[in-house]
């Protein structure tokens, strides 16, 4: 009895630790394309508070 | 295995031992996913990315062919779900995780379809939406068009159906590029031609398997005679067609080279099989087919190895100055 729960559980337990990695390989490529983009792409400009008269002049 | 099943072997019965049938093993996963399919795949969808005129990045591109193989493994696992009872009747097939019953059909059907949204939904964040709608197209191809409607019901299903492996190269120009251009319509082409010839080599020494399971592959319908002809037929159609992209923008000398040669093969095997009969082909078992099926295969990947390595030539700056560009 315990010999088969302790097989069934190192079945598990394998089986989990594949799904473990294959997550963290899913994560670790998602993060590698973002700052692979973020890097190859031009510098981000936001809305950053500061009033620029500039930006104006040229909607004008 | 049900969860059902393991909790009985849990509660266990004092007789119980460890003859628990096992649960799947990461073979039985990879073999759902039809791992030589993917290979071929992911070559074809690399050489697209590769001969591109638009750089990507190395790491995008990867990404991007994780996805591609995500979703040939995605259609791979749907197609065996479906085909799982012809598969228990065909002795090539019958050792296959589903019909020998290491993975249940369910699970097939989970992991088929989770595979395949995933790999569409990544596509799209990685590459564009244009390269995941024809992912999406082509799963939608292979796992419903091919395998559902059109394999146990006409014997021009390898034809229509071959779509489907024909389109993973322009995926990979499409993730590239954004658009399409000739150079991956004549790669749809190449693929799409070459595997009528490829599938009846392998139907004419495996008509019993095609007939027990009642797939009406060309041979079970017309027999071997039409069948030899057919496969003379297409391998002339295709000669053409694969020579073509030698004369597009990612052709060079050593794709033309490559392509007369292996065209020059595909041509003599296929001459070969015309002219023999039914009796002489069992008599030796079949061993030009055999033999024409195994050159297929190299004949398919050497064609895009080729175009890597002409676009590595002109990469490093050794390819020739001009270069005949006509299509």
């Amino acid at each position: 009895m315990d010999r088969v729960r302790h097989e069934v559980f190192r079945r598990r337990g394998s089986g989990n630790a594949l799904i473990g990695l294959i997550l963290a390989a899913f994560v670790a490529l998602i993060f590698g394309v973002t700052i692979v983009k973020f890097s190859t792409t031009g510098p981000v400009e936001g809305f950053d508070h500061v009033y620029r008269p500039a930006l104006e002049a040229q909607s004008q | 295995m049900t969860e059902t099943t393991w909790h009985e072997a849990e509660a266990g019965a004092a007789s119980a031992d460890l003859s628990v049938p096992a649960p799947p093993s990461l073979q039985d996963y990879l073999a759902l996913m039809k791992p030589r399919v993917m290979s071929l795949v992911l070559l074809t969808a690399a050489v697209g990315i590769v001969v591109a005129p638009i750089e990507m990045h190395p790491f995008v591109a990867f990404a991007c062919l994780v996805c591609i193989a995500a979703g040939a493994a995605g259609s791979g696992a749907l197609n065996m779900w479906w085909d799982a009872d012809i598969d228990a009747k065909m002795a090539r097939t019958q050792s296959r995780p589903v019909p020998a019953g290491r993975v249940e059909a369910d699970t097939a059907l989970a992991l088929g379809l989770g595979l395949s949204i995933l790999s569409v939904t990544m596509l799209a964040v990685f590459a564009n939406p244009a390269a995941a709608a024809l992912l999406a197209f082509t799963i939608f191809f292979y796992a419903v068009i091919y395998t559902v409607w059109l394999k146990r019901r006409t014997p021009q299903n390898i034809v229509i159906g071959g779509a489907a492996g024909a389109f993973p190269p322009m995926i990979g120009w499409l993730a590239a590029t954004g658009g399409l251009a000739i150079e991956p319509l004549l790669l749809f082409g190449l693929i799409f031609l070459w595997t009528p010839p490829h599938f009846w080599a392998l139907a004419l020494f495996s008509n019993a398997d095609y007939t027990r399971a009642g797939v009406p592959m060309l041979p079970v319908v017309v027999g071997e005679r039409g069948t030899r002809r057919q496969i003379l037929l297409y391998s002339l159609i295709l000669a053409p067609v694969a020579l073509a992209p030698a004369f597009t923008a990612i052709g060079g000398p050593v794709y033309l080279l490559t392509a007369l040669y292996l065209n020059a093969g595909l041509l003599r095997g296929a001459w070969q099989i015309a002219r023999r009969s039914p009796s002489v082909g069992a008599a030796d078992t079949f061993k030009v087919e055999k033999r024409f099926f195994g050159f297929s295969i190299v004949y398919l990947f050497g064609h895009f190895v080729a175009l890597v390595v002409d676009a590595f030539l002109r990469g490093v700056g050794l390819a020739p100055d001009a270069w005949l560009v006509l299509l």
